[in-house]
């Protein structure tokens, strides 16, 4: 298997305009499904009710659950709380009047204590999406700074656009597929954003050495070469790697009980975008970008020297 | 010729980190806290009011009504409360594992502005007359009371002096807890007592010119006694706080799902073991070992810490355990390609341990420097993320890079490695001619 990665034959950067289109069109796609479906926000981030019900006895999820079904409710989530002599039911929506007093009613009579019925502000979720996203852009910025010293600051621009792209990718998917988005979701996306950090560097680090063994780079011609013949020798590396870390995301999703299930499967898709992004868009758009920069370099410098 | 001195080192080293974990590990992971997503337990936010018109809510102000909030917890025994402020005004508690709630509620919103007064309601004497963290719970007549100690008993005896010359019944001193503007002392003592406002009201009769004053109830219970105590020690929080919500919790992921989740969790690494050994054979064995020592190194340091594990915290886990397995593979990766080139396994382990150091280097500290502004900036959860993300990746660094290193090297400097490219996964026919 080796031996014929090391082998392999593919030319990277040749195709990678078809790369930036796959993208740029899973991109548009991806915008409009938010547009056309948005994100199913779990209670976290919509205002919604929450029902505090009461009992004498032990309560169940089961029973709680089928109660409220046949009332025609369909809660967000049921928790039990107070030792297990208390259910909490949380509802996507504010409920309404008459809703409140038909669910007071009937657990009074059920239960013998009467339910307790608040409002959820989805403020304090919302904060958190907004600071998290405020961290991942000053975040940005420092990766940028370390790279630009350590590397140079177009691959660490680069990096971002790779970071950014994979964020998106999973955003889309769960707009997508509808999976419910709470505060577990922003968890997902972060350690998205960290592998795929991690990702990029570690292929931008062989470009970074084999530009090195390279006498000169003239042209995007050469660049296209070194990032080709990187990402070839760092290719058995990336797919093991993705591979073991798709173990461990699919284990959770498969094994893992239902309510780690959205965050597993987020886990998973961001984790092959990230390899993607890292293998077909973050070098390619390097390589063009340096090639562009070569060339204004060759402009401005020739008539100094002539 | 094999140097057996350095296998038996190798073999002392796995047996001793083997013995070490096996022992411990069981305890390392009963001490684990949960948090509150995956254990249940009582969280409230709340609105913070200024206290009195035309106090500003300066960060500052923030602050010392979370650490006294902190010092309240204290009170409940509650040992992992997570305490956020959140935006300018918020503040947000959480208890992992409170049985009663009503009580954390009460002792939490409190201000526990102590005042004396007259029965009109005059303020003759606050809290802030009182010595700091001097209450305490006495007994009276075998019931337990609390005692305040004054910082000036002339001023308790004019006070005293001039309620004892009112007419009975009003020659009361009226002690209020959180006294609210429009309280009413007549009104309260129409009451039945168990619903009266203030604490108590006892007749002065006499001029009295001691440094301390009794609280003697409504008749308190121990109990009652021992969180007055506490709630005055603890001191007044300099602010209202307003309830916005306060939500029981059982866990949001259920106990179950927990169990779930943690065999899921070694399903993966399981697999991860399997396949590092199928694809890198010598050198995942050495891979497994280490990646065993990084699970049980981040759970003992994150013990140490005091750390509650929340869902986040798992996410920043598995991040952590990719990024152990990546530089793993970076380096026997490394390794591999210099056998190819033909070098023997002695400098083809030198070149590549060299050359993915820097690789792995540079990526862990790019991830570092995200983790470290999502410490700096982030805010409840994302922060809890950034906590467990630094301390994995600097656990990885040292197990990973450090650990194998070490445990590998004393193999290939044993020689009994030498001319075995099989062991790392290579193929003779993959190597080229030299």
């Amino acid at each position: 298997m080796s031996s014929k990665i090391r082998n392999i034959d593919f030319d990277f950067v040749k195709h990678r305009n078809k790369f930036f289109m796959i993208s740029l069109a899973l991109i548009v796609l991806g915008g409009l499904v938010l547009a056309i479906f948005g994100l199913n926000l779990g209670i976290d981030f919509s205002s919604g009710s929450r029902v505090d019900i009461t009992s004498e006895q032990k309560l169940t999820t089961e029973e709680v659950s089928s109660e409220l079904d046949s009332l025609g409710y369909q809660p967000e989530s049921i928790t039990l709380a107070g030792g297990g002599d208390m259910a909490v039911a949380a509802f996507k929506d504010e409920l309404e009047k008459e809703e409140i007093s038909e669910l007071k009613d009937h657990f009074t009579e059920l239960y013998g204590a009467e339910p307790n019925v608040s409002t959820v502000s989805p403020d304090v979720a919302v904060d958190l999406a907004k600071n998290a996203f405020i961290a991942v852009a000053i975040a940005s910025l420092g990766i940028i700074i370390y790279v630009a010293i350590r590397f140079e600051w177009l691959q660490g621009l680069a990096a971002i656009v790779a970071l950014f792209h994979d964020a998106f990718f999973i955003i889309a998917v769960f707009s997508l597929l509808q999976i419910e988005v709470n505060i577990t979701f922003i968890a997902a996306v972060l350690t998205i954003v960290g592998y795929s950090i991690n990702d990029t560097i570690v292929t931008f680090d062989r470009i970074r050495e084999n530009m090195k063994f390279e006498k000169k780079i003239k042209d995007f011609e050469d660049i296209a070469r070194v990032v080709n013949k990187s990402l070839v020798q760092t290719l058995a590396r990336s797919i093991n790697t993705v591979l073991t870390v798709v173990f461990a995301a699919a284990a959770l999703t498969i094994f893992g009980g239902e309510a780690i299930r959205p965050f597993a499967i987020a886990l998973l898709i961001g984790l092959v975008a990230g390899t993607y992004s890292s293998l077909f868009i973050a070098s390619q758009i390097w390589a063009v970008w340096k090639g562009k920069q070569l060339k204004k370099k060759k402009f401005t410098t020739t008539p100094n020297e002539a | 010729m094999v140097k057996k001195g350095r296998i038996v080192a190798f073999f002392l080293i796995v047996l001793l980190l083997g013995g070490l974990i096996g022992s411990t590990v069981l305890g390392v992971t009963k001490d684990i806290k949960l948090g509150l997503d995956l254990q249940g337990g009582f969280e409230v936010l709340y609105e913070v009011k200024p206290a009195e018109e035309g106090q500003e809510l300066s960060k500052d102000l923030l602050n010392s009504t979370v650490s006294a909030l902190y010092k309240r917890i204290n009170v409940l025994g509650v040992s992992e409360p997570r305490i956020t402020i959140e935006g300018e005004d918020r503040i947000r508690v959480q208890l992992a594992g409170v049985k009663d709630q009503n009580q954390a509620r009460e002792l939490l919103s409190t201000q526990a502005e102590l005042t004396f007064r007259t029965v009109e309601d005059e303020e003759k004497m606050s809290g802030a007359d009182l010595k700091e963290g001097a209450a305490k719970v006495v007994f009276q007549d075998n019931q337990p009371v609390v005692q305040v100690a004054l910082k000036d008993p002339q001023q308790f005896a004019e006070i005293t002096g001039e309620i004892m010359q009112k007419p009975f019944p009003d020659n009361r001193l009226v002690i209020w807890l959180d006294y609210q503007e429009g309280d009413s002392y007549k009104e309260e003592a129409q009451k039945p007592a168990d619903e009266q406002k203030f604490i108590s009201d006892p007749s002065v009769r006499e001029v009295l010119s001691q440094n301390t004053v009794i609280i003697s109830g409504p008749p308190f219970t121990i109990e009652e006694a021992e969180n007055l105590k506490e709630l005055l020690n603890a001191g007044s929080l300099p602010v209202k706080l307003d309830e916005i919500y306060s939500t029981s919790v059982g866990a949001q992921f259920g106990e179950k799902s927990l169990d779930k989740t943690v065999t899921a969790g070694f399903i993966g690494i399981g697999l991860i073991f399997l396949f590092m050994l199928f694809y890198y054979r010598f050198p995942g064995m050495i891979a497994v070992i280490t990646l065993s020592a990084y699970i049980y190194l981040i759970l003992v340091v994150f013990n140490w810490m005091g750390a509650v594990l929340t869902l986040p915290g798992i996410a920043a886990l598995i991040l952590g355990v990719g990024m152990a397995v990546d530089a793993n593979i970076i380096t026997y990766e490394r390794i591999k390609e210099e056998i190819r080139s033909g070098k023997s396994i002695m400098s083809s382990f030198k070149a590549g341990g060299r050359r993915s150091f820097t690789t792995i280097f540079d990526a862990n500290i790019t991830t570092l420097i995200a983790a470290g502004v999502l410490f700096a900036y982030g805010t409840s959860s994302v922060k809890g993320f950034a906590v467990m993300l630094i301390t994995s990746i600097i656990v990885s660094f040292l197990t990973a890079v450090w650990g194998s290193r070490i445990l590998l090297g004393l193999w290939v400097k044993s020689r009994a490695l030498n001319k075995k490219p099989g062991l790392f996964g290579v193929k003779e026919s993959e190597i080229d001619e030299l």
